[in-house]
């Protein structure tokens, strides 16, 4: 088990320095220079060529690359904005927490609605429910997320006035002059982002929780439980789910993974400032350590869940040992 | 053969029909099958794929998939029931009619409560491949204890006693360690014999295993079918063995019932149907069966294929496939009747008797069987 994790981590480290160096790499490929949109609109030649030297954009990008790294590794620090010069930890560790909000409050409402009706709906087929679902994962499976982000930010927020249409509000400790806080304003304000975000999930994940238990009824063993005289909602709980769910749990802690690197449709529209929102406008200030800094928390977050789903798996599905 | 033939009937079939609703119209698995099974004898199920074994025996404890309510509806008598069944508009159900008499008790109108308290306690089954029928997410522990559980009031430390007891009448080694392994650490043959410590875990008066060893290797089949006659002795429990393998019920079974196209062919006590087989199908079995202790050419086989049952074919359902077929085969469907030498032999062919037991003493002969009978 030791043996396994230590493999597991020494390809993190493989992984985690392909995907840094790919990302330098396609950056300097770029047809545009970082140094005069940061030196600004009225910068001369010279200006341009100091503030090249200052953020180190002068030199050979394989040195750049191994500042980069001894930066992370030694001071722990993924260095300064390009665009305003301030500390990317800081700036990312801002971030974290709001798209983290999202995506946990999302996961939950998504499983929260693909569960019973992926249940029911296998449980039911070619019923009322069962026909109802197929409607709804279609519709979830098809639309944009923006769109559906539109819509509802139109209708639930504007029209009817339900919900706030955009904007973030801390849980706790609001800055000073922050028109909102705490845990009701936090809730209220994340509402709609967390359907947007729900939906298309909420959709696979009903389609995919309907195929899985409707495929583990018709297992042998499901039969077996029934000619043992159990009575039908233990065949249902201890037999069939118990199974029809072990690969959600995988696909769950995938998707998670993915999703904490930025959900940038839902945080563009609600105009959340997360890691999504942070990414998208570190690529158009060609901002290259804000762009690493969030990278470099999504590769982490990925091999980590993978890891933890890996472990997990192997927790709750016997025939699955790691070695 | 040791129970009495007078005895009453631990399980009495009659006249069970089972149809199924498909995308393709009624499928008629089971059209009319009656048998008895008396307390502790055996009766073997001998039939090829699709001739209905399997789904008789899952009707008897309503285990069919998607069951329809109007099929076990008490309130309806069986001829209402059927009709509204064949026109109703509810698709992909079934139905069963008849009766299942078990003690006296009609299965297929018990409440779904009532054939809970029979499952796996009166009534255990067991089937073709232990790879798939134990839950590979529990130990084999959890899966006995939960059987015991299910139908007696005990302490989950006194199950958990009973389950090692029963591993270790099934000849698991170790099983006060084994217990607590999942179903993949066991062997095919290993897992079988959990099936089968499942079973009998709650002393069932029926044991009813559908073709037990057709997942296994010669050797262990050999092994499980031991264990079963064993056990069977011990506990004094009936057994219905479904197989498609004569040789294994001509060393297993008191009674033999042999099905073709979800109908019975021939229903008779083992000796006799060795001795005289009665049925055209029959004969194309015993033909076909492969033999260490008889030198032939080559094995017989029957020609053509065994018919559709969506639309069967008029009159007798082997009919196509017969040699000795005539014109009343084609207008009429042969009922199961004794023969004139022995009341408890059934066979459902209108041949005259004479010719049957003529052709029947000389396909005996031919293969060497009356030796091995006497």
């Amino acid at each position: 088990m030791l043996n396994y994790i230590i493999r597991r981590l020494l390809w993190a480290v493989v992984l985690f320095i392909g995907v840094t160096l790919i990302t330098y790499v396609l950056f300097f490929l770029l047809p545009a220079d970082p140094a005069r949109l940061a030196a600004g609109k009225s910068a001369t030649a010279e200006d341009v060529a100091r503030v090249s030297h200052q953020l180190g954009l002068d030199r050979p990008v394989h040195e750049q690359y191994v500042l980069f790294l001894k930066r992370l590794v030694v001071e722990h620090s993924l260095g300064r904005s390009y665009a305003n010069r301030r500390s990317v930890n800081e700036m990312v560790g801002e971030a974290i927490p709001v798209t983290a909000a999202l995506v946990v409050g999302g996961a939950i409402l998504w499983m929260l609605i693909a569960l019973p009706i992926g249940i029911l709906s296998a449980l039911k087929p070619r019923s009322l429910i069962d026909r109802g679902a197929m409607i709804f994962i279609l519709i979830g499976i098809s639309a944009p997320v923006v769109w559906i982000g539109l819509l509802l930010q139109y209708f639930v927020g504007f029209k009817w006035g339900l919900t706030p249409n955009a904007g973030y509000c801390d849980v706790i400790d609001p800055p000073p002059g922050a028109s909102c806080g705490g845990p009701a304003d936090w809730a209220y304000h994340m509402i709609l982002p967390w359907l947007t975000f729900a939906i298309l999930f909420a959709a696979s994940y009903a389609r995919m929780i309907r195929a899985n238990v409707m495929d583990t009824l018709g297992e042998d063993y499901v039969r077996t439980a029934r000619a043992k005289g159990a009575p039908e909602n233990v065949v249902i709980r201890r037999h069939v789910l118990r199974n029809a769910l072990l690969p959600v749990v995988t696909m769950l802690g995938l998707d998670i993974g993915v999703a904490l690197g930025g959900a940038i449709f839902t945080e563009a529209i609600f105009n959340l400032p997360g890691l999504g929102r942070l990414a998208l406008n570190s690529v158009l200030n060609l901002d290259l350590p804000t762009m690493q800094g969030v990278i470099v928390f999504a590769t982490l977050t990925i091999i980590l869940l993978n890891l933890v789903v890996d472990l997990i798996y192997a927790w709750i599905d016997p025939r699955i040992r790691l070695a | 053969m040791t129970a009495d033939v007078h005895e009453a009937p631990l399980l009495d079939v009659r006249d069970l029909r089972t149809y199924f609703k498909t995308d393709d119209g009624i499928v008629k698995a089971v059209d009319g099958v009656s048998f008895t099974v008396r307390p502790g004898q055996t009766l073997g199920v001998v039939g090829e794929s699709g001739s209905g074994k399997s789904v008789t025996m899952m009707s008897i404890l309503n285990l069919n998939p998607n069951p329809g309510r109007i099929g076990h509806d008490p309130a309806l008598p069986p001829g209402p029931r059927m009709e509204a069944f064949l026109h109703g508009s509810k698709k992909h159900t079934s139905i069963s009619t008849g009766q299942a008499l078990f003690r006296g008790e009609n299965l297929l109108e018990a409440s779904k409560r009532r054939l809970r308290a029979l499952r796996g306690s009166e009534i255990s089954m067991i089937f073709q491949d232990p790879m798939t029928s134990l839950n590979p997410v529990l130990s084999v522990g959890s899966q006995l204890v939960e059987a015991v559980m299910l139908h007696r009031d005990v302490t989950q430390r006194e199950a958990r006693e009973l389950a090692i007891a029963g591993l270790q009448e099934v000849g698991i080694p170790r099983a006060e360690r084994r217990i607590d392994d999942y179903p993949h650490q066991f062997s095919g043959g290993m897992r079988q014999r959990v099936m089968i410590a499942m079973a009998l875990i709650n002393d069932p008066a029926l044991l009813i295993a559908d073709e037990p060893t057709t997942a296994l290797d010669v050797t262990t089949q050999a092994q499980i079918l031991d264990l079963i006659r064993e056990l069977q002795a011990e506990h004094g429990t009936a057994v219905i063995l479904i197989t498609h393998d004569l040789g294994v019920v001509a060393e297993t079974a008191d009674d033999i019932v042999v099905m073709y196209a979800a109908r019975i062919a021939e229903h008779a006590p083992v000796f006799s149907l060795f001795e005289h087989p009665m049925h055209p199908y029959t004969w194309g079995l015993l033909g076909s069966l492969p033999r260490l202790d008889v030198e032939l050419e080559r094995l017989t086989q029957i020609r053509g294929q065994p018919p559709s049952l969506l639309r069967p074919p008029a009159g007798c359902r082997f009919r196509p496939r017969c040699r000795f077929a005539f014109d009343r085969c084609r207008a009429e469907l042969p009922e199961a009747t004794p023969a004139g030498f022995d009341p408890g032999h059934l066979d459902a062919c209108f041949l005259a008797e004479a010719r049957k037991l003529e052709e029947s003493a000389r396909i005996v002969a031919e293969l060497g069987l009356a030796e091995e009978a006497a």
